[in-house]
């Protein structure tokens, strides 16, 4: 691993530069997740007297079990649905803001600010104007005819939550979409226009294919997003429900671990989550050694 | 541009004025009903116009909290979450540009070994390890403390990578005419790399301070004494109040509060945030 052609000499000071990250990182992450993973392979009591081994039994418990499974194929809804409204809606408005030369800074600074809004706040946002009885959306939908209930039907609960947890998403992947496509030469474009091709044209033949490494590279920041970072949205909004609609991984794991206090299932979902996170990490950090190549 | 369609440039304002007003109009309606009396939302639907009662609810909360619902004053939340985001903050940057300082400048056993320690918490999220973390964090009784509030998040994999980035473009010949000029490595890193880092260090403190004030489900675990609510996590404990409806008009102006100062450090230093946006994914 790189370091610098000189470098200082002492035998103490750089264990005492690395030191509190070290014990931070160790006492209050390594430690933990070896708990975890040492949890999972472990059946308590309900009193938390005595435990003892019990083999993969956690693991093949938990894919046995139809609520997670279900529970998975929730995430997945919830991901697929919450990556490709934000991406297509910050697509849209990156290509608009870049069409625009006077007010693009304008523009973009109304865009943004949500990044800065917590998840779950921007979950009661959304709960509040879809409320039953005098959310604002609800009341318009009832003008057209649909009866909204989130706390009732499976699938308003879940498009509350996706609609949510996109809104706070679409100003991280509107600025990268934008720097994205400023570094798309501007030659290739005029070279596209002079052959006849129209705007719809050059996005799908020259624009959209070159946008492809950003694209990509959000698709997976977004995935982890969706799977991670939106506990808050789920728990300020339907907590799971209702019937269990909603009730993605995370909000699993923690449900089953302080609510349902069973131990060991939750530290298998622990580890079985830390392998989504590890696969996700690599193949960002895949696609960042592709890009350098470019 | 690349060519002149005046219909197409009108198009792209429509867009970016729908697209401006999806994106900011939750929040009116928010801040609306934060300024309604609460006696608006006991009928059908929420006004879209500011009512008169805002200033009186602003106080009320801010000052005197919300009795039904056993939350304290807002501003003492506010003034919890504020502590919480600037320990964070201030944290993560410290030891991670310290950690970074002696991956670069020293050549000592264990070095890769450590980097790769700290590249590992990039991998363990909290919301990942919840259980085992909130069982270290009350085996150590930091319970209900600053000190639980923010030190098991300031590990950063992240801000490490980027000052690690950043020193290894300092040109060399710094750190060399130093070392001739008999500077110790502390006296280097003080007047030479702690200025050059300026930048980057308020970069990541936009960052940072948005990540640090915006946590949720670890304060929720570890706090259990009003006295330590942070705003973030208060108002779910607002909105879940037993048996009735939620007072509209107090959430949403602590919703309003919860906001405001995020926000404003998003716009205000725009720039800034964009590059330390952009700079944590490299």
């Amino acid at each position: 691993m790189q370091t610098k052609r000189m470098t200082f000499r002492s035998h103490w000071l750089p264990y005492a530069l690395i030191a509190p990250q070290l014990a931070v990182t160790l006492i209050f992450f390594i430690w933990p997740a070896a708990q975890a993973i040492r949890q999972s392979f472990l059946r308590e009591d309900p009193f938390g007297l005595s435990s003892r081994f019990v083999g993969l039994a956690n693991y093949t418990r938990l894919l046995d079990n139809p609520e997670y499974l279900e529970s998975f194929r929730v995430t997945v809804v919830f991901s697929t649905a919450t990556a490709a409204l934000s991406m297509g809606l910050a697509l849209l408005l990156a290509l608009a803001v870049d069409r625009i030369i006077r007010a693009n800074q304008f523009y973009t600074t109304l865009v943004i600010w949500p990044y800065a809004v917590a998840p779950a706040v921007a979950g009661v946002l959304w709960w509040f104007m879809f409320n039953p009885t005098i959310g604002i959306f609800t009341y318009i939908l009832e003008v057209v005819g649909y009866d909204w209930n989130d706390r009732l039907n499976s699938a308003d609960a879940m498009t509350l939550v996706v609609v949510a947890a996109s809104w706070k998403q679409i100003s991280y992947n509107f600025l990268f979409f934008v720097a994205g496509l400023q570094s798309i030469p501007m030659s290739l474009r005029e070279a596209a226009a002079i052959d006849g091709a129209g705007p719809v044209k050059r996005f799908f033949t020259v624009v959209f294919p070159l946008l492809s490494p950003t694209t990509f590279f959000l698709l997976v920041v977004n995935i982890t997003y969706t799977m991670f970072d939106t506990f808050g949205i789920v728990d300020a909004t339907t907590a799971g429900g209702p019937n269990r609609a909603t009730n993605i991984l995370v909000y699993k794991v923690y449900q089953d671990g302080f609510i349902g206090l069973n131990l060991g299932s939750s530290a298998a979902q622990s580890v079985i989550l830390m392998l989504i996170v590890m696969a996700l990490t690599f193949v960002q950090f895949r696609w960042i050694e592709r890009r350098v190549q470019y | 541009m690349v060519e002149n369609r005046p219909f197409l440039t009108f198009l792209a304002h429509l867009v970016m004025v729908l697209g401006v007003l999806f994106v900011a109009f939750p929040v009116w309606i928010a801040f609306v009903a934060s300024t309604h009396e609460p006696g608006t939302f006991l009928s059908g639907v929420v006004p879209m116009l500011p009512g008169k009662a805002g200033w009186e609810t602003y106080r009320q909360i801010l000052f005197s909290g919300v009795s039904a619902s056993g939350a304290p004053p807002i501003w003492l939340m506010m003034k919890n979450s504020l502590i919480m985001a600037l320990s964070i903050t201030v944290g993560k940057i410290t030891i991670s540009i310290l950690s970074a300082f002696a991956i670069v400048y020293f050549r000592f056993p264990f070095r890769v070994a450590a980097f790769w320690l700290i590249f590992i918490t990039l991998m363990l999220p909290v919301e990942v390890r919840i259980v085992p973390t909130f069982k270290v964090v009350a085996d150590l009784g930091m319970l209900n403390s600053y000190a639980g509030l923010s030190i098991p998040l300031i590990a950063s994999a992240t801000a490490t990578f980027l000052f690690r980035q950043f020193f290894l473009t300092i040109p060399d010949e710094l750190a060399e005419a130093a070392r001739i000029d008999g500077a110790s490595p502390m006296k280097f890193f003080r007047d030479m790399v702690l200025p050059l880092s300026r930048t980057n260090i308020a970069a990541l403190f936009v960052i940072l301070f948005i990540y640090g004030w915006n946590q949720y489900v670890w304060p929720m675990l570890i706090t259990t004494d009003p006295d330590h609510y942070t705003l973030v996590m208060g108002i779910k404990r607002m909105v879940a109040v037993a048996d009735s409806d939620p007072q509209w008009n107090y959430v949403m102006a602590s919703v309003v509060l919860a906001m405001l100062p995020p926000v404003l450090v998003v716009v205000g230093m725009q720039r800034l945030f964009v590059k330390g946006l952009v700079e944590q994914e490299k």
